[in-house]
């Protein structure tokens, strides 16, 4: 059995009770990614996340957490240039041998088995309406077996990139105590890879090359889903921040109002942004925003000010906004959940804006930009080449793209054979002016 | 085109952990860090680039 160090009762409580709070961003974004899709793919989206979040959880505690590990528990290290390099760790598998208590290793097995699922949850959003049911278990078990414990590990687990202050002098190491690419980094990557592989949806480009805008079919799902999430988020940016920034439970009042401020900061330029652009607002655009203020906002949440967490959300909501249309219109990512642009692209500046002004509060951390480079280009530069080659072989291995008939259908008929919503029906007559 | 960006995405990243490691001045490492960054920016432009090409090959 092996022996941690043991938390104080109410640490321990609190960051239980923050812990228990992050499977409402599961059920967040599970909604948010069903009412950006089609009705007739409406019951295998959720479907589909559920059954994420079960091989997710399945595969991490079955190899995953061998692969992560906690800092201070047997690793491999390669020693490069007389100095010690943390790969990967190598704990046994099944938890076997795992103290579950209210120590902080069991707590974070507890925290990653639900943040897997939320990291496994993202590439579903991105090719949602075309991708196989059994391809997206698939690829969720490569990437909560393998993709997402071994960054994890380099961060969370005593790797290299959270020794990079120790050994390189590199402020506090990488810093990332909520996930912002950890989970939403990997996670939107491989939603990228996930999307150049699959291709856009039929019938989303003209032949001018111009994207056709296919709505989401029902954007209360997709609003109340980011009221969810936010709930979520609180517990998920509370718990990364006691577990792995050494925050006490005094500090976690500031992670609620700088999580709050930034999603809000966010999703209010997101409107603006859309307003300016098209005339109205856009719902669908500035959920996103909202998605993508909560990403940005858990690289460093407890380490900054509520002004910066404000400055730090409204810079979020331009980059998501315009990162949506860009992505879309000239590089021709069929996205319908706007997973890359909330999820990678704001979880890489919340790194980056951690590197800026987390130094302000921790009394100065010179280098700590430069330790986020070096996880931001180990993000860019190693986990998107590898979760993409991943796939890539899944894919002559097991077809991801529905067959063009699936498609037509609808995923719900095609891939279960009932829709989810068998008595709604469209009449001719409800659109003659009356 | 898409084999030659990944290969710059893992080039540029390369460069980024050989600053770490050989580098001991603060200025020298930030600059190749940055000169590695760039790298995978080239390389990502490329692999967008062909994504472009095959949806349009496609279409």
């Amino acid at each position: 059995m092996q022996q941690s160090p043991v938390w104080s009762e109410i640490s321990a409580a609190l960051c239980v009770f923050s812990i228990l709070l992050v499977p409402l961003a599961v059920a967040g974004l599970a909604l948010t990614n069903n009412g950006l899709g089609k009705t007739r793919s409406a019951a295998h989206a959720m479907l589909a996340s559920m059954c994420v979040v079960a091989v997710a959880a399945l595969v991490y505690i079955a190899i995953g957490f061998s692969w992560e590990g906690f800092a201070g528990r047997s690793t491999h290290v390669a020693i490069i240039g007389g100095k010690p390099w943390d790969w990967i760790a190598a704990q046994p598998l099944f938890l076997r041998g795992q103290e579950l208590s209210n120590s902080p290793a069991s707590l974070a097995v507890l925290l990653q088995m639900f943040a897997v699922g939320i990291a496994a949850m993202i590439p579903l959003s991105a090719a949602a309406d075309r991708w196989r049911f059994g391809a997206i278990c698939a690829s969720s078990a490569v990437m909560s077996g393998w993709t997402y414990p071994l960054f994890a590990h380099w961060v969370w687990g005593g790797g290299w990139l959270s020794q990079v202050g120790v050994i390189y002098g590199l402020g506090r190491g990488f810093l990332d105590t909520g996930g912002a690419g950890t989970i939403h980094g990997v996670g939107g990557l491989t939603a990228l890879a996930v999307v150049w592989i699959i291709g856009p949806r039929t019938g989303k480009y003209s032949e001018d090359g111009m994207p056709v805008g296919i709505p989401g079919h029902n954007l209360v799902h997709v609003v109340f889903g980011c009221i969810l999430a936010w709930a979520g988020w609180l517990g998920l940016n509370s718990a990364g921040a006691m577990l792995f920034g050494g925050i006490p439970p005094t500090a976690l009042v500031l992670v609620g109002i700088n999580t709050t401020l930034c999603a809000a900061g966010s999703s209010l330029v997101a409107v603006i942004v859309t307003k300016i652009r098209f005339g109205r607002p856009d719902a669908s655009i500035s959920a996103n925003g909202w998605i993508g203020g909560l990403v940005a906002s858990s690289a460093a949440t407890a380490m900054i000010s509520p002004a910066v967490a404000i400055i730090i959300g409204l810079v979020t909501g331009g980059l998501v906004a315009l990162s949506v249309e860009w992505l879309e219109m000239y590089l021709r990512v069929d996205d319908p959940g706007g997973a890359v642009s909330s999820h990678a692209v704001a979880g890489l500046w919340g790194l980056l804006a951690a590197g800026m002004f987390a130094g302000i509060r921790t009394a100065g951390a010179p280098g700590q930009w430069l330790a986020q480079l070096v996880g931001i280009a180990t993000l860019v530069g190693f986990v998107l080449p590898m979760t993409y080659s991943l796939n890539w072989v899944l894919n002559r291995l097991i077809h991801y793209r529905v067959e063009s008939d699936g498609e037509r259908q609808g995923m719900d008929l095609y891939e279960l054979g009932a829709g989810a919503y068998p008595e709604f029906m469209v009449h001719s007559d409800d659109f003659i002016q009356r | 085109m898409r084999p030659i960006g990944f290969l710059l995405l893992l080039a540029g990243w390369f460069l980024v952990l050989a600053a770490l490691e050989m580098l001991n001045a603060a200025t020298s490492r930030a600059i190749f860090v940055l000169a590695g960054m760039a790298i995978e920016i080239l390389g990502l432009m490329l692999v967008f680039r062909a994504n472009l090409i095959q949806t349009e090959v496609e279409d």
